[in-house]
């Protein structure tokens, strides 16, 4: 699976304040497949997908993270986005007064200048957002409101979601995107997630439950426990990991 | 969040601190009689207001200078003022206006050529620098709506009727301290008329430049809309980067009969001073509106960028029943800026309503305070106001403060306050990031939300004004 490793996390320490939490993880993401991050409580998912974005929370004490065969340890958060890592934060962060539209065009043209590709304008992007609204079944006053200002946390994730589709990257992490969410929400937002399915994406889904894999399908359940990954299998580890929990697995 | 990375974020540099290279005529610095009959026989005034400069003047002498605001600031030292300032080129015809001046305005961004109006907007300019207007554009146009729009000297000369019934009427000559100060030396200024039913058709506005060396700035402007008329004027100033502080002490009065309205907006980007606090403007201005008529409306909306001290509490006195007052306010205090702003709504009239809007933004050392004061007077049944005041912090050296006072006689009235204080979250900032959004443009664009509500207020082009500059005094030395 090396060939074709997207990302490359090797022997990763990290630590938030004086706590240890990463303790020597490695792990591949294939491009084109989706993996599954399980594990329980305090395990370090969280904090792995903070790592992997450079949040202010983590300092890297050990390891190496390599994105498309060049290392990004040192990279800054934003340079890291416009190279084309996304996170969907467990709790999108409100913003007063800041228009969701602007921000999103704002985003997108930050990223399409760092392509050397042309800005979108106004019309043009209005007419982008718009598509993406209808598919994840948000209303058209998301163009206007401030960013994630009151909204409900179904609104709030495929809100995330909606920036995904928009910005279009290449390696994706979805921290916790079922959390809080009704059904309905968790099949527009899933729906939205397979939609970037496109054979060379690669998504790191972080996960407490199975309910959410029911609706993206992984090709790969890692799990992660005390820092470390102690095992990876197919699909089929989630029946068994539903039944008998963490307890049961043994480090390979 | 690393702090060197927010202040290198936040110590805008001051864009328009050129000096015009011009030649001017200067009065040694001091203050006595002496200089108030020169200023008067300079601008070739009537007896009348030389003896209503030399009351002020007297008054004045007997006052002392207010120090209640949260403010501090080394004393100042009227006698080495000199209080008169004016360009020796092109005073006596509109057409010789010096180049260098047309070039300077130019550079702030200023047509003065009435041809070379941008696109469409018909912006009418009344240019003061230092102490003289050298150019007011769109005059003759505007007569013919019989709107008058010129310097507040030409207006003593021209029209002391309204002159005479109209200065002192709103804020009288020892209103304060400040007030008596320019009331005794005030060099220039605008004034407007706008006639019944008029509808003003075109934006008015006034740029104040400071550029001699050592002089303050004392304009003193009066608006008068009469019944059912409407006007939107704004003003805007810079002055030259110096090391040394200068004074600007100015008295806006408005005047608002039954039906009418004035929507008064404000972009205020004095020299600030450095990170140091040396240099920059002193602001101590007294602004006042009268909403005398029943049925009338002022705004104030203002944008407060620059200047080391603030001072200034534009006011609506809401005599008229059903009047309404407006103060939408965006104050921003960065490097070693001090403001102390807000508003006064005295409401005196029966179902009179205010709304007070204050976002104060504070960066580096900067130390902002809200002092606002509502009035609700025995005879004001019905009267309602709302205040908001919010306050942002950015890094952990500069200070909001915020004092709102209440006194009602009428406990029908309505009165709802709301203040918040925040700072710029690591965790917005981060998300921000994450998206791809540099630190700096993440700043400003969390700042700008929180504007939103009082920049939505000012006119378009304006807004669009207000918006870059904000940029620039936040943002600057960074990439």
């Amino acid at each position: 699976m090396s060939t074709n490793s997207i990302m490359t996390i090797e022997n990763l320490q990290a630590k938030i304040g004086d706590k240890e939490i990463l303790k020597g993880l490695n792990l591949q993401l294939e491009a084109g497949k989706v993996h599954a991050i399980m594990g329980p409580n305090g395990a370090g998912k969280s904090t792995l997908s903070k790592t992997l974005v450079g949040h202010y929370d983590v300092t890297v004490t050990g390891g190496d993270i390599f994105y498309k065969g060049k290392s990004i340890k040192e990279m800054e958060a934003e340079e890291r986005a416009l190279e084309g890592i996304f996170l969907s934060f467990q709790h999108p962060v409100e913003i007063p007064g800041v228009n969701n539209a602007y921000f999103l065009r704002s985003a997108l043209n930050a990223k399409r200048k760092h392509e050397g590709k042309e800005e979108l304008n106004a019309a043009e992007f209005l007419r982008l957002m718009r598509g993406h609204l209808e598919m994840l079944g948000m209303k058209s006053d998301m163009i206007s409101r401030s960013l994630n200002e009151g909204f409900s946390g179904g609104e709030k994730k495929r809100n995330e979601i909606l920036q995904m589709l928009i910005l279009e990257p290449e390696v994706i992490i979805l921290d916790e995107i079922d959390s809080g969410l009704d059904i309905d929400a968790l099949r527009a937002v899933s729906e939205g997630i397979n939609k970037m399915k496109d054979g060379k994406r690669s998504f790191l889904v972080i996960t407490h439950y199975s309910r959410i894999l029911d609706y993206i399908k992984p090709d790969y359940i890692h799990v992660l426990k005390d820092g470390r990954i102690i095992k990876t299998a197919g699909p089929e580890l989630v029946a068994q990991l539903e039944e008998h929990g963490y307890d049961t697995i043994e480090e390979e | 969040m690393a702090n060197e990375g927010l202040d290198k974020a936040v110590s805008g540099e001051y864009a328009l601190g050129f000096e015009i290279d011009i030649e001017t005529e200067t009065v040694p610095p001091g203050l006595d009689r002496g200089t108030i009959e020169f200023i008067s026989k300079k601008k070739d005034e009537p007896q009348w207001m030389l003896d209503l400069r030399l009351k002020a003047l007297e008054k004045w002498f007997t006052m002392t200078e207010p120090h209640w605001a949260h403010l501090e600031y080394e004393p100042i030292d009227y006698q080495s003022i000199s209080y008169f300032s004016a360009p020796k080129e092109g005073l006596n015809s509109l057409d010789e206006v010096d180049p260098k001046i047309l070039e300077a305005y130019k550079k702030l961004g200023i047509s003065l050529e009435e041809q070379k109006q941008l696109a469409g907007v018909k912006v009418a300019v009344d240019a003061v620098v230092d102490s003289v207007s050298v150019k007011t554009t769109y005059s003759e146009e505007l007569q013919k709506h019989g709107v008058i729009f010129c310097s507040i000297s030409e207006a003593i000369k021209e029209h002391p009727e309204l002159i005479k019934k109209y200065m002192f009427s709103v804020v009288p000559m020892a209103d304060n301290y400040f007030a008596a100060l320019n009331s005794a030396v005030f060099t220039d200024g605008t004034f407007v008329y706008i006639p019944k039913g008029v509808r003003c058709p075109m934006e008015l506005s006034t740029y104040f430049r400071i550029n001699a060396v050592n002089t303050g700035q004392f304009e003193r402007t009066l608006i008068v809309a009469d019944e059912g008329s409407y006007v939107s004027y704004n003003e805007g100033c810079s002055a030259p980067t110096r090391d040394e502080h200068q004074l600007h002490a100015a008295v806006v009065e408005l005047v608002i009969m039954k039906d009418a309205e004035i929507k008064y907006s404000t972009i205020q980007n004095w020299f600030p001073g450095d990170e140091n606090g040396k240099g920059g403007i002193y602001n101590f201005v007294t602004k006042r509106a009268l909403c005398q008529g029943d049925n009338s409306k002022v705004s104030w909306t203002q944008v407060e960028t620059g200047s080391a001290i603030t001072w200034k509490y534009p006011s609506c006195i809401l005599k008229g029943d059903n009047s309404v007052g407006e103060f939408y306010s965006v104050a921003v205090t960065t490097l070693a800026q001090q403001a102390d702003t807000g508003t006064k709504m005295i409401h005196l009239g029966k179902n009179t309503s205010s709304t007070i809007i204050s976002k104060g933004i504070s960066a580096m050392r900067g130390q902002n305070t809200y002092r606002g004061l509502v009035k609700i007077g025995a005879n004001a049944t019905g009267a309602r106001n709302y205040s908001e005041c919010d306050s942002l912090l950015i890094g952990p050296n500069c200070g909001a403060h915020t004092f709102p006072y209440l006194e009602s006689k009428d406990t029908q009235g309505q009165i709802e306050h709301e203040a918040t204080t925040s700072k710029i979250s690591d965790e917005q900032l981060f998300y921000l990031r994450q998206r791809g959004i540099n630190e700096e443009d993440a700043v400003s664009m969390i700042v700008h939300g929180f504007c939103k509500q009082v920049f939505s207020q000012l006119p378009m082009e304006y807004a669009v004004e207000a918006k870059a500059l904000l940029e620039l005094t936040l943002e600057g030395s960074v990439g």
